[in-house]
C-alpha cells in the first residue's frame, strides 16, 4: 500500500504539480492567441514579446517596490506590481494596434499580412525589451518559496517520497483559474463580451445590427493584454525570466490554441493542459515509479523514459503537427484557415 | 524612375557602403560582411521564390539551412572507423528496423480501408504497430549510439563523413533540403497560410532539436570544427612568394593579404552560385511555368479551373526554394568551416531572411538580392552605427552617469529594434518594397 502511495506522491510531484502550473501559463497565453485570432483574424507572433514586455514591467515595478521596502508578506511582491504591468501592457498594445494593426484592418489586408507585419513588431518589442532590461535572467521573486516542503511532507505521511509545491505554482494555479473565469463570465453574460461573439461569428451580421468594430477590438485588445501580463508574469516567476525565452515559449503557446482548436477559448484552455502533460507525461522517467509497484526482480534497469528531456518543448511542436494533419480544427472544434 | 535606374542606384548606393566600411573600418570587414550579403542573399532567393512566386508562408528556413549545414558535415569529414566497427552497422539496422515499421503502418493504413465505419480497430493496431516498432527501434538503436558516442566523445563521438571534398556538399545539401521538403509538403502544404506558416516554423525547431540531441549524427552542440575548406589556408599563403610581393605592392601587410585573399576566393564561389541561381530563378520567372505560378498566386480558384495542379505545384516550389535555402546553409557552413547546432535561431535564420525578401520586395529577384545585401549590411553595421548614435546622444550626459552606462551596453539590441521598424515602415509605406515586381 504505502509502495502505490508513494508512487501516486513521486507522480504527483514531478508530473502533476508542474503540468497545472505549466499547463495553466500556456493556457493563458493561447486563450490571448485564440482572442486575438477570432476577432482581429490573425496569428500574432508578437505574442511572446507582448508577454515578456508585460512581465518586464511588472519586474521593474516590483525592483522599485523592493528599493522602498514595500513587500507583500509571504506572497512575491510582484503581485503588488501587476497591476501596474497590466496598465503598461494595455497602453502598449493599444498604441501598437493604432500605430501598426489598425491600418491593415482598414484596408481589409489578407491574414498573412497581419501575420508577417506582427513579425516585425515582435522584432521591435523585442529589440525594445533587450534594450530596456537586458538580455540576461532577471530574478524578481520574494517572500516565502514553498507552501509545502518535501521534507516535512515526509515527516507528515511518513512516505519515502516527498511533495513539493512551490508558491509560485499555487499562485499561478489561483491567478489563472480566476482570470479564466472571469472571462468566461465575460464574455457568456455581459453585453461587450456577447458583442465580440458576435462579430467573430459573423462580421457583416454584427455590423449590420450596430455593433461598432473599434469598440470590439479594443475590449477584445484590453483583455488579451490581461491575459498576457499574466502568464508572462506567472511563468517569469515561476522558472525564471529572460527575455529570449519568450520567443520560444510563442510555439507551445501557439500548439496549445491550434491543439484545442484556434478561435474556441475552451479548446486554448484544453489544448494548454494537453501540451503541458504531454510533454512531461512522455519526458518523465518511469524507472523509480515501476520500482514500487513492480515486485525486486523485474525492476527495470533504464531510466524507462519515452524521450528523452532535451526533446520535452520539441515534443510540443510534434503534438501540433499531428493535430495539423488528422484534425485541423482541433479538439474543441474551431476554425479551419 | 524607371524599375532599371532604380535597380541600378540600389545596388551602387550599396556598392558605396561596402567601399565606405572597407576605406573607414578594414577591407578585411568589408570582404566578411560581402561574403555573407552573398549567402543571405541566395537565402532570399530561397523564401522569394516560395514566397514571391507562389505566395507560400515558409517560416521553417532555418531548417532547412541547418540541414544544408549538416550535410557540409556528412560530406567533408573524414570517417569516424572506430565508431563504425563500435556501433555503426547496428545502428544503420536500427534505421531499417524503422523504415520497415513505416512500411508496416502504412500498407496496414490502406489495407484496413474498409473499416472506416469502426475506426476504433483501426487506429488502436496502427497505435499497437507504431509502439511496438519503436520499441523494437529503440531496443536496436539505443546500445549502438550509447557505443558510437563513447568512443572519444571529447574529439570526435559520432560516425564521422564520408570525407568528401566539401564543394559536394552544396549539391548534397540542396537534395537533403529538397527531400526534407518533400516530406513536409506533403503533410502541410494542404493547410491554409496561417497554419502553414507556425507549422513550418514547428517543424524547423524540430530539425534543430534532432541535431542537436543526436550526439551521433554531427556531435550535437558539441559542435563539428576544422571542416576541410575549398580555398587554401591562410598560413600555407603567407608561405608563398607571389603573396609576399603583392603584399609588399599593396603596403599591406602579410597576414592582412592572406586572409583577403582567401575571403575574395569565397566570394568568387559564392557569387559564381549566386549568378547561376539568379539566371534560373528570371528564366523560371519569365517561362511560361513562372506565369502559371503567379496565375495560382494571384487566383488559386480561377487556376485551378483553368485545370493547373494547384497542389503540385506548389508542392514543386516548396521543394525547389527549400533546395536553394538547402544549398545556401552548406555554402554558409563551408565558410564558417564549423558546424554548431546552437547557433540556429530563428530570429536570425528565419525572420531576418523574411525582412530581407519584403524589404527588397517580394515577387522579384533583384530585389531579394538586394534585400539581402542591405539587411545583412545593416545587421552587422547597426552595431557600431547604434553605439555612435547612443554616444553622440549621450555626450551631454556626466561620463559616471548610471543611465549613460546602462544604454552604451544596451546599444547592441538597437539592430533588433531597427529591423523591426524598417520592417513594419516598408509594409506600410512601400509594401512593394525596395524594387517592386515588374508588371508583366
Amino acid at each position: 500500500m504505502t509502495d502505490v502511495l508513494n508512487a501516486i506522491v513521486l507522480i504527483t510531484n514531478f508530473v502533476l504539480v508542474p503540468g497545472f502550473t505549466y499547463g495553466s501559463q500556456l493556457a493563458l497565453g493561447a486563450l490571448g492567441i485564440t482572442m486575438i485570432y477570432s476577432v482581429l483574424r490573425f496569428s500574432n507572433f508578437a505574442h511572446g514579446e507582448m508577454m515578456s514586455f508585460g512581465a518586464m514591467i511588472t519586474i521593474l515595478i516590483t525592483w522599485w517596490m523592493q528599493s522602498h521596502g514595500i513587500s507583500f508578506g509571504v506572497l512575491p511582491t510582484a503581485l503588488l506590481a501587476l497591476p501596474f504591468g497590466i496598465l503598461a501592457t494595455i497602453i502598449l498594445v493599444l498604441t501598437a494596434d493604432k500605430m501598426v494593426f489598425k491600418y491593415y484592418r482598414s484596408i481589409k489586408a489578407p491574414p498573412v499580412t497581419l501575420l508577417i507585419v506582427s513579425m516585425g513588431l515582435m522584432f521591435f518589442l523585442g529589440g525594445l525589451i533587450r534594450f530596456i532590461i537586458g538580455p540576461n535572467d532577471q530574478r524578481f521573486f520574494d517572500g516565502e518559496r514553498f507552501i509545502i516542503k518535501a521534507r516535512s511532507f515526509k515527516q507528515m505521511t511518513g512516505l519515502n517520497e516527498g511533495l513539493a509545491i512551490k508558491t509560485t505554482q499555487g499562485i499561478t494555479v489561483v491567478l489563472a483559474v480566476a482570470m479564466v473565469a472571469f472571462v468566461f463570465w465575460f464574455l457568456t453574460y455581459t453585453r461587450t463580451g456577447k458583442s465580440m461573439r458576435a462579430y467573430s461569428n459573423n462580421e457583416d451580421l454584427a455590423l449590420l445590427s450596430g455593433i461598432n468594430p473599434e469598440r470590439v477590438v479594443l475590449v477584445t485588445w484590453v483583455i488579451t493584454a490581461v491575459l498576457i501580463t499574466l502568464a508572462g508574469t506567472l511563468y517569469g516567476l515561476d522558472k525564471s525570466y529572460k527575455p529570449f525565452t519568450y520567443l520560444s515559449l510563442l510555439l507551445p503557446i501557439f500548439a496549445s490554441a491550434i491543439v484545442g482548436g484556434i478561435g474556441s477559448p475552451i479548446g486554448a484552455i484544453l489544448g494548454g493542459f494537453v501540451i503541458a502533460f504531454s510533454e512531461l507525461f512522455v519526458t518523465f522517467a518511469y524507472k523509480r515509479v515501476l520500482g514500487y509497484l513492480l515486485p525486486e526482480q523485474m525492476e527495470p534497469d533504464g531510466l524507462m523514459q519515452l524521450l528523452s528531456t532535451d526533446y520535452k518543448i520539441a515534443l510540443s511542436f510534434v503534438i501540433l503537427v499531428l493535430v495539423l494533419i488528422i484534425r485541423p480544427t482541433g479538439i474543441a472544434g474551431g476554425k479551419t484557415l | 524612375m524607371s524599375s532599371r535606374m532604380r535597380i541600378f542606384s540600389v545596388f551602387f548606393v550599396m556598392a558605396a557602403l561596402l567601399v565606405i566600411v572597407g576605406m573607414y573600418q578594414s577591407w578585411n570587414v568589408a570582404f566578411s560582411i560581402l561574403n555573407l550579403c552573398v549567402i543571405s542573399s541566395i537565402m532570399a532567393l530561397g523564401v522569394n521564390v516560395q514566397w514571391g512566386y507562389a505566395g507560400l508562408v515558409n517560416f521553417g528556413v532555418m531548417g532547412f539551412v541547418a540541414v544544408g549545414g549538416l550535410a557540409g558535415v556528412i560530406v567533408s569529414m573524414p570517417p569516424v572507423e572506430a565508431a563504425w566497427a563500435a556501433g555503426g552497422v547496428q545502428l544503420m539496422g536500427g534505421f531499417a528496423v524503422m523504415g520497415l515499421v513505416i512500411l508496416a503502418a502504412t500498407i496496414f493504413w490502406k489495407k484496413t480501408a474498409h473499416l472506416k465505419n469502426t475506426p476504433g480497430k483501426r487506429y488502436l493496431g496502427m497505435a499497437l504497430i507504431i509502439i511496438l516498432g519503436y520499441a523494437l527501434y529503440r531496443f536496436i538503436a539505443d546500445p549502438a549510439i550509447d557505443a558510437i558516442e563513447a568512443v572519444e566523445p571529447a574529439m570526435t563521438g559520432y560516425l564521422g563523413g564520408l570525407g568528401l571534398p566539401i564543394l559536394f556538399s552544396w549539391i548534397v545539401g540542396a537534395i537533403a533540403a529538397g527531400l526534407i521538403a518533400m516530406l513536409i509538403g506533403r503533410i502541410a502544404l494542404g493547410l491554409r497560410s496561417d497554419y502553414l506558416a507556425i507549422a513550418t516554423l514547428g517543424i524547423s525547431e524540430i530539425i534543430i532539436y534532432v541535431i542537436k540531441n543526436e550526439d551521433w549524427m554531427a556531435r550535437g552542440v558539441k559542435n563539428v570544427n576544422g571542416l576541410p575548406r575549398p580555398v587554401p589556408y591562410e598560413l600555407d599563403l603567407q608561405k608563398e612568394a607571389w603573396v609576399n610581393s603583392l603584399a609588399d605592392s599593396m603596403n599591406y601587410s602579410v597576414i592582412n593579404t592572406s586572409s583577403l585573399i582567401v575571403k575574395i576566393s569565397y566570394l568568387m564561389l559564392f557569387v559564381a552560385v549566386l549568378i547561376g541561381l539568379f539566371i534560373l530563378a528570371e528564366k523560371a520567372l519569365r517561362s511560361p511555368w513562372g506565369r502559371m505560378m503567379r496565375a495560382i498566386r494571384d487566383n488559386e480558384v480561377a487556376a485551378e479551373a483553368m485545370g493547373k495542379d494547384v497542389k503540385s505545384r506548389h508542392l514543386q516550389i516548396f521543394i525547389i526554394g527549400s533546395a536553394v535555402l538547402g544549398l545556401a546553409g552548406a555554402m554558409l557552413t563551408t565558410l564558417d568551416g564549423q558546424f554548431t547546432p546552437a547557433s540556429y535561431q530563428p530570429l536570425r535564420y528565419t525572420f531576418l531572411i523574411w525582412v530581407m525578401v519584403i524589404v527588397g520586395g517580394s515577387g522579384n529577384n533583384y530585389g531579394s538580392i538586394i534585400g539581402g545585401f542591405i539587411i545583412w549590411f545593416f545587421w552587422i553595421e547597426a552595431e557600431p552605427l547604434g553605439l555612435w548614435l547612443i554616444e553622440f546622444l549621450t555626450s551631454g550626459m556626466s561620463a559616471d552617469s548610471a543611465l549613460k552606462a546602462h544604454l552604451l551596453e544596451s546599444a547592441a539590441h538597437t539592430r533588433l529594434m531597427t529591423m523591426g521598424l524598417i520592417m513594419m515602415l516598408v509594409l506600410r509605406f512601400a509594401p512593394k518594397g525596395l524594387i517592386p515586381e515588374a508588371k508583366r
